[in-house]
């Protein structure tokens, strides 16, 4: 059944603050849900490249960060065999119209602009991890998965 | 006096449903001795009285139907958005007459067994048509707003920018770009 399966999600964000407020709200979100956190790129890169390791569903990238940035994460992700088809969500306080094209350019599926409200957090992580688990349970590719929210 | 009783629950059950289906008027058919279908539409609250009757009896209708009806609403919806013939009819309708139930009931059991709802299920769908639709580049956003259904040309834009927080043409451009990227790391 659908809502028994987990939904595996990783967050990369060099912010505490903001990885703090994250996990916060998937907590409150009352859904299936594991979270794995990493704190930068780097780290994200070698747990994804960890073939013994399960694959997260849904990665939310933060844009910004220091050693490997959110962009060459993806563009990694993207040129993988064996990572391609994971949904990206580029999660960043940038509302920057070229920030934005440029993530989704590259392959990310959503552009999440991080908002302040913590309600509002709540609502843009659910929408994002919904429309994700929509393409997983009607069998659809994401090569058309793009969504500015 | 005491007497030893012999009897078959599959006939008692028969009997006892079939008694209480009659007497608030359901028309019905058994499929098997564990399997009932309730021939045309019942609006929720008749099933949920029915659902209360057979409790009373121990008898308990099981609603986790399945990934099974779950998929057939599915592909009802899948035939509704690409079969251009439907498309002066009603959603809604149309799921509801195919499965023979109310609508009410099987938007309470898809949102009870998936994580979204029927409504948004459906306009996820018809926007991912569209989206196809508009990469094809062989239709106007107008003929495709016509050949969904969709009341007006506008109401697609509304809907496609609500959805995925792009207008239709930034999707396209956005799209675009990519398989060009994608074509040109692939060649170097």
């Amino acid at each position: 059944m659908d809502t028994k399966k987990e939904i595996y999600i990783y967050l990369a964000d060099d912010d505490e603050d903001d990885r703090i407020n994250f996990k916060n709200a998937i907590a409150e979100l009352n859904l299936n849900t594991e979270l794995k956190i990493v704190k930068n790129g780097k780290e994200l890169m070698s747990n994804l490249n960890n073939i013994e390791v399960r694959l997260p569903d849904i990665i939310f990238l933060d844009l910004h960060m220091p050693v490997m940035g959110g962009l060459e994460c993806l563009g990694q992700i993207r040129k993988s065999n064996r990572l391609h088809n994971i949904a990206v969500v580029i999660y960043s306080t940038s509302t920057l119209e070229c920030d934005i094209e440029e993530s989704l350019t590259r392959g990310a599926n959503v552009y999440l602009r991080k908002p302040t409200d913590f309600d509002q957090l709540k609502t843009l992580i659910y929408k994002a991890i919904i429309t994700n688990h929509h393409y997983t349970v009607s069998k659809q590719s994401r090569e058309n998965f793009v969504m500015v929210i | 006096m005491k007497f030893a009783l012999d009897f078959h629950s599959h006939t008692v059950v028969k009997k006892l449903i079939e008694s209480e289906l009659d007497k608030i008027d359901v028309r019905y058919s058994f499929h098997n001795s564990s399997y009932l279908e309730i021939i045309g539409n019942i609006s929720s609250s008749k099933f949920n009285q029915i659902k209360s009757n057979f409790e009373k009896y121990g008898i308990q209708i099981k609603e986790t139907p399945n990934d099974e009806f779950i998929q057939k609403v599915k592909d009802i919806i899948t035939e509704l958005i690409h079969n251009h013939k439907y498309h002066s009819y009603t959603s809604s309708n149309i799921i509801s007459e195919k499965l023979k139930l109310s609508y009410g009931h099987i938007s309470n059991i898809f949102s009870n067994h998936t994580l979204d709802t029927l409504e948004n299920y459906i306009i996820l769908q018809r926007i991912e048509r569209v989206k196809s639709l508009i990469l094809s580049n062989e239709y106007t956003l107008t003929e495709i707003a016509f050949a969904l259904n969709y009341s007006s040309v506008g109401h697609l834009s509304n809907q496609f920018k609500k959805i995925t927080g792009l207008t239709s043409t930034s999707f396209a451009k956005i799209v675009k770009k990519r398989n060009e990227l994608q074509l040109n790391q692939s060649l170097s």
